[in-house]
This record gives C-alpha cells, structure tokens and sequence, in this order.
C-alpha cells in the first residue's frame, strides 16, 4: 500500500485494474486506492506480468507499506510467487509499491467515555443540548460534510465556496457529496484567489446570505486576512450596527505531516485576537458537527479552524440536529491535581498525557477549550479554583499565543489559587521545519505535556 | 413635465464616451445640477469643520469628482445596490442618504450613520443600499462582487455598481475580482474613478498600463473609457453599462476625473501644480458645465440661485446638526461588536 498522502496512514482498495497474468507496463494504471483525501490511481513502477492478488478489491484500512499484489519480473515464473513472503516490504518478486513515505506519528486515540461523549460530559458550566438521540461513529471529515448538508438543507441562504469544494469534493474530501446534493449554484469552486474569493464571501453576507468560505488550509487565508479581519470583522461595528456580517471561515489550520513552515502554521491565536470574530477549534467529531452547525446559524464572522491531521479520526456523534452553543469549553477529563487546557489536536495529547500522569497517580482534568473566542473563562477558573494548578497546550508559536493569554488571565483571575506558576506547551518558536526529526522536536507531544504537569506539581 | 429638452453641447470634447446624442430634458439637468452642487457645498463644509477641529483623522473630499457619482446614480434603480471606498462622501449624498446624518458622522457623533463609530471612511446604508465606504482601497472590487453575486444567487435583475480610485485598481484583489466576475458573468460595473492621482504618485508613475479601462481585456471584461467631468457623459454610458450588467456581466467604465483638493486634509500637494488644477476648475468643471447648459436652455438665473440658496441653508443644517449632536455614550465602546444571538433570533421572529 502506497502513501498517496502526507497524512495517510491507512488505504482502501477501491478496484483492482489488472487481473492476474496481464502483462503491465510501467505507468499503467493497476488499482484504485481510496485515501484519507481523495480516491487515486495507482500506477506499476515496472514492467512485468500482474501475478497475484494479495489484498482483494473492497478492502479497507490496508496499513501504508503492506504488500497488496505481485508483480512478475521478465523471466520470473509463477513459483516466483510463492517465494515471495505475504507481507512486508521488499519482497520478491517486486511489491507494487510507491515511494518509501514518511509515515505520520500515529497519535494515540483517547479512549475515555467522556472524550467520546461530549454532551454527556458532566460539565456544569456547559449548557450543552443533551445528546438524546442515537450515536453513530463518525470521521471529523464526515461530521463537518454533515453540519453542512444539514445546514443548507434547513437554510437556503447557506451555500460554500472555495477552492475544490464542488467537483474534486474537497481537498481534504470534507465536502463530499455535496455538489450532488445542493449543484454547483449553492457549492461554487473558485479559482486560487483567496482575497478575492473572501471578498465576495463577505460582499454576498453583507447582502443577506451565509456564506461558508473554505480556505483549503488557513495557510493561504492569511491573503485574505483583509477581509476576514477589515471587512468582516469591524464591520458591524464601523456601521454602528447596521450590518450584520453572517459568514463562516473554516478550514484546517496547523502543522499537518512534513509539509513544512509555508503550510504549517497554526493561526489560532492571530483570529482570537480581534474584537468582532468568534473563533473555533473542536477536537471531535461531535464538537466539529455541533460547533458548525451553531457557526453557521451565528450572525456573526465565524473562523472555525479545523485539523487536518483529526480529519480522519472516528468519535461517536449525536445523531439528529445536534447544536453545541459557541464559547463553551468542555471537560474532557476530570480530575483534580492539575487543569490541563488544549483544543484541536492537542486535546488528543493531554488526554494521553493524563493516562500517563494516571499511571502515577496523579489525575489530571483536561479541558477541551473548543472556541477560543470568546474564551470559556469561568469554566477554566473553576477547574483551576479546584487543582491550583494549569498547564496549557497548542501547537502555535509561545510569544502572544492562546497560553500566554490563559496565563495571564489565570494569573489575573485566580492569583490566590495558584500553587504554581502557570506553565506553556507550545510549538517551537521556530518556523515549521520539513525533516522528520526536527518536525518532531518541533511540535508538542504527550511527554511534553506529562514533564509540564509534574512540573507545576512539582514532582520529577 | 417641462418639454424643454437640451441638446448635449461639443463642450467635452475630450470625451472618449459616446453620449450618442441623448437627449437631456431640463428637469434631468436641473436634478444633476443640484444633486452636483450638494456634494460641492457638503464637501466645502466638511472642509471647513475639518479646518475649525471638528472632524478628526482622514477625511477625502470628492470635490471635482461630482459627475461621476452623479451620472452613474441616475442610470440605476433604487434597489441596484453601491459601494466605495473611503472618498464617499459624495456617493451617499447621491444614493439619497441624509446630509445630517453623513456629516454627525464626520464630527463623530451619535446622529451619524454610524452612530459616531465609523467615520467619514466608514458609513452605511441598508435602506438606501448603499454598502459603505470601506478604509481599503481594493475592496469594493471584491466585496462588490459579493453583492452580486447574492443578486445572481438569488435570481434578481438588481446589479452592483463598485467604485474605486484609480490607485486601487493596482491592488492584486482587483484583478482577481474581474477573473471571477467574467467568469461568473455576474451583474456588476467596476468603475474607476481616475482622479489622475493616487495620494502623490500619478497613474503614469504607479501603472505600466496607463488606460484602466483595459485593465479587462485579458480576461474578456468590456472596458469604456469616459470624460468623467461631464455628467451628461456620464449618464449616456451609464445607461448603455447598466443594461450590459443586468443582462451581460461585467463592464469597466474608466472615469477620467479630476480632484481638487488634497488627497487628504493633510495633503501638502507637491506632486501638481496649481496651474494644473486651476486649469481644470476653470475650463472642465463639471458643475459650471451644466449651469451653462442650464443657462443656454433658458433657464432663469434666479432659479439657480433659488437651488444655490436652499442647498447652502440645507448644508448649514447638516452642518448644525453634526456640531449639536451629542458624542456617543461611552457605553456604546462596548455595543455593536458581535450580534447578540438573542437580538438575531428576535430579528428573525419578528
């Protein structure tokens, strides 16, 4: 199994193209392989006589780099075949195979009840809308497509733009199904145009309709961060009210998988700086269907930053219309020695840095903060109010970035309470690096957040 | 209806329009000739309040400039919808809002459009569709497109007309605006009102291509381009542009104007030279242009003066009106930030 993607760790065979005994040239397609993104063909890097089938078409979650067929070299009879081993890399005869890719740190999946269960997490604060229905097991990437179809179902003033969003179904194959569904006036592929394409997102808000711009990754946003911020922003304000600007931003933001410092970036703390946005960043599937769908019905300029790497990633989401307000942490884990806070992605290492911590004792109480503005102020006090202690994680830069202003307002807030300093988790103050060591050491993991913690415990 | 009709005169000749010998009647040039000299007597006062400390910060006069919202203005119906940048003064007033309220926003107060919180950059209209004013130069290109692109979504025969200066047209999202617009033929009229100056810098020392309204040609978008100082110019090819937007897409019209004060207040003008302005104000103003037409078709002198005099006390109201009106409660730093979704849910039941 090839990896066709930066972030694909797992493949399905959608179609063998060759059946066995063709002869196959270099080039020629052989199979169709579903990724995390988009459905490819894959091509044979050699000449020679399609020989066996070692994973059958329909197959799913092929792990990257395990053998799925044979290929026989010039020469090489059908006892060749058996010769080869059934799995691993390199055998003989050779393996359709692409390049080696660096395959993506696997994250470990949280297993918690209440990480999967969001409105049943038992937050106090939370005014959450009791998840009565059934639950289905969802991807982030099928709960999104789904806050939107329903949304354009319920409201025919909601249509998405941007680049690949209609007939390549999404970049990242969020908006899958969707120009079958809405047709191409209500899901409209633009040209690479990002400031232009916002401008028009903004200009069709400010004329009544709700617009959801996606950018396929927030790295390119920052050429239209004009209009994010000047025209989408302030302009309710600069009216004195007369004009509502009802539009969503959203795509993934953050360091995906060796893509480097030009695609990397993490813009969280950029767009929760500015008066007149609310922004957020879920880390499940549930939060990603329920914060959409409550984005997209907000009157306001919504930046909804997702992740590329959580894309793929299966919760169980509430089934029905399901609606979580904006500006509402959830606990993800409760515990009482430390207050960890994260979104995105980094929830995923707090929680599993919790599990660690638990190893030894200490229980930590994670927070989902899942907006970042308005930030959850009184449910992050609370919790600190109870350990005395917080650690925050994100992968963006340290300096001005979402920690500091926890720190600072924890510190403002709750100075009595504090037995320790507040402490960050943070990306590098580096731009992204692309070699896979130096990406590591760049970007925050569970032990960094385990070493926090103990840290402001202060235990070894 | 008055029957006197006036032919348009060779005046500008300069015109690269085409008027096609249209047909003005009296009325139709005593409406230009008033809405022109409104705009000229609100921007003189605003001149003046800016002069006396009243109205801080940036404020852009569009003196010189009156034909060319003018005549764009009576080719359109009120439900087409407009929108600028920050030289706006002059396209409020012809999109029919209240001089009180444009100038109480100028001195910043609560009576302004914005209730003192926007500024002479930043005004709106929703009843008079009018979408502001916008403190970035090249954004009425894109956010126009928006507009019209929310009238094709929702199937009206409505069209946008987006104004903006000649230096914004230099801006990378204006170009982007025209692929999108003539690849999406939406019903919007990109005019670019070549004042001849960006701030200092003139368009032969800031563009490689001086004539703006080719600006289209690669990507197929119709340009005309047109004497700016004559109203009557202007209304001719505003009507044959309009009806190319609501059935074709997209057009640029290139308005060749002229500004004559500063860019901003605070303008020391040492890019021109007085000659050159003078030049203009004597020999193409657009205001003197149609009071001599008005005069030629007979009309008396004393009705002129009648509109001069109920223009002049009509300012001076806006003008009383901008200084009594009080600031802003200093509550209201904190109101108009988000809406609240109460506030949208209410709006929607109602």
């Amino acid at each position: 199994m090839p990896a066709l993607s930066p972030t694909m760790t797992h493949g399905r065979i959608a179609r063998w193209r060759k059946t066995v005994g063709e002869k196959v040239a270099s080039g020629d397609v052989i199979a169709e392989i579903e990724t995390d993104k988009a459905t490819m063909e894959l091509e044979a890097a050699d000449d020679g006589i399609f020989g066996r089938v070692v994973v059958p078409e329909g197959t799913n979650d092929v792990p990257v780099n395990e053998v799925i067929a044979l290929l026989l070299n010039d020469g090489e009879g059908k006892e060749a075949l058996d010769k080869a081993p059934p799995k691993g890399p390199a055998p003989q005869p050779k393996p359709v195979q692409a390049p080696p890719a660096q395959k993506p740190v696997p994250i470990k999946e949280p297993t918690k009840p209440s990480d999967q269960r969001p409105g049943s997490g038992g937050t106090p604060q939370s005014a959450e809308p009791a998840a009565s229905g059934a639950m289905v097991t969802q991807t982030v990437r099928e709960a999104l497509r789904d806050a939107m179809a329903e949304e354009m179902r319920r409201d025919p003033d909601v249509f998405l733009m941007g680049e690949e969003v209609a007939q390549y179904e999404g970049a990242y194959k969020v908006s899958q199904g969707l120009l079958a569904e809405f047709g191409p006036r209500r899901v409209v592929d633009t040209p690479i145009t990002e400031y232009g394409f916002a401008g028009v997102g903004v200009g069709a808000a400010y004329a009544g309709l709700k617009p959801i711009v996606e950018f396929m990754t927030f790295n390119f946003a920052m050429q239209a961060m004009d209009h994010i911020v000047n025209s989408a922003a302030k302009t309710l304000y600069m009216s004195g009210g007369q004009m509502p600007v009802p539009i969503v931003f959203r795509g993934p933001n953050g360091p995906a998988s060796r893509v480097a410092a030009q695609h990397s970036q993490d813009f969280a703390a950029w767009y929760a700086s500015v008066p007149g946005l609310k922004v957020v960043s879920p880390y499940t599937a549930a939060d990603a269907k329920g914060l959409l769908k409550a984005a997209i019905r907000d009157p306001n300029p919504v930046v909804f930053l997702e992740n590329e790497l959580l894309y793929g990633r299966s919760f169980e989401v509430p089934t029905g219309d399901y609606v979580i307000p904006i500006g509402k942490a959830r606990i993800a884990r409760e515990g009482k020695h430390v207050t960890i806070v994260a979104h995105s992605l980094s929830v995923a290492h707090s929680l599993a840095a919790a599990d660690e911590l638990a190893k030894e004792g200490i229980e930590a109480e994670v927070i989902d903060l899942r907006t970042l503005r308005p930030l959850d102020l009184d449910t992050i006090l609370a919790s600190v109010r109870k350990t005395n202690r917080i650690v925050s994680v994100e992968e963006g830069w340290p300096t001005a970035g979402i920690g500091a202003e926890i720190a600072a307002l924890v510190v403002q807030h709750a100075f009595d309470d504090l037995d320790a300093p507040p402490t960050r988790v943070t990306g590098q103050d580096v731009p992204l690096p692309y070699a896979a060591n130096l990406e590591k050491l760049a970007l925050p993991k569970p032990e960094h957040v385990v070493a926090a913690a103990k840290a402001v415990l202060y235990r070894q | 209806m008055r029957s006197s009709m006036v032919t348009r005169t060779t005046k500008s000749a300069k015109s690269n329009g085409d008027n096609g010998g249209a047909q003005h009647s009296r009325d139709d040039l005593l409406r230009y000739y008033r809405d022109m000299l409104l705009i000229r007597r609100f921007e003189e006062k605003a001149g003046q309040l800016y002069g006396m400390g009243l109205i801080g910060g940036f404020c852009h006069l569009y003196i010189g400039q009156e034909a060319v919202v003018v005549g764009m203005q009576a080719a359109i119906t009120p439900d087409d919808m407009v929108i600028t940048s920050y030289r706006d003064h002059g396209h409020m007033l012809a999109t029919g809002m209240d001089p009180k309220g444009v100038m109480a926003e100028l001195t910043g107060r609560t009576g302004g459009y914005s209730r003192g919180k926007g500024g002479s950059m930043h005004m709106f209209s929703r009843e008079k569709n009018f979408f502001g004013g916008h403190g970035i130069v090249g954004t009425p290109a894109s956010l126009g497109l928006g507009l019209a692109f929310a009238q094709r979504y929702r199937n009206t025969k409505n069209i946008v007309l987006a104004y903006f200066g000649d230096g914004a047209a230099n801006q990378g999202q204006v170009a982007e605006s025209f692929n999108m617009a003539q690849l999406w033929k939406l019903p919007i009229l990109f005019i670019i009102e070549n004042n001849q100056y960006a701030m200092g810098t003139s368009v032969a020392r800031s563009s490689a291509q001086t004539q703006l309204s080719k600006r289209g040609e690669s990507f197929g978008i119709p340009g005309r381009q047109v004497d700016g100082m004559d109203v009557l110019t202007v209304k001719s090819v505003a009507d044959e542009a309009v009806a190319h937007a609501r059935s074709e897409g997209p057009m640029i019209l290139e308005m060749m104007t002229y500004r004559y004060r500063g860019h901003s207040m605070s303008d020391p003008a040492k890019y021109r030279t007085r000659e050159e302005v003078d030049k203009v104000k004597n020999e193409r103003d657009p205001i003197d242009n149609v009071r001599d037409r008005l005069l030629k078709a007979g009309v008396d002198e004393g009705e002129l003066k009648a509109i001069d005099r109920e223009i002049k006390d009509r300012i001076a109201g806006a003008a009383e009106f901008a200084q009594q009106s009080p600031e802003p409660d200093p509550a209201e730093l904190y109101t108009d930030i988000l809406v609240s979704l109460e506030g949208a849910r209410e709006a929607r039941d109602a």
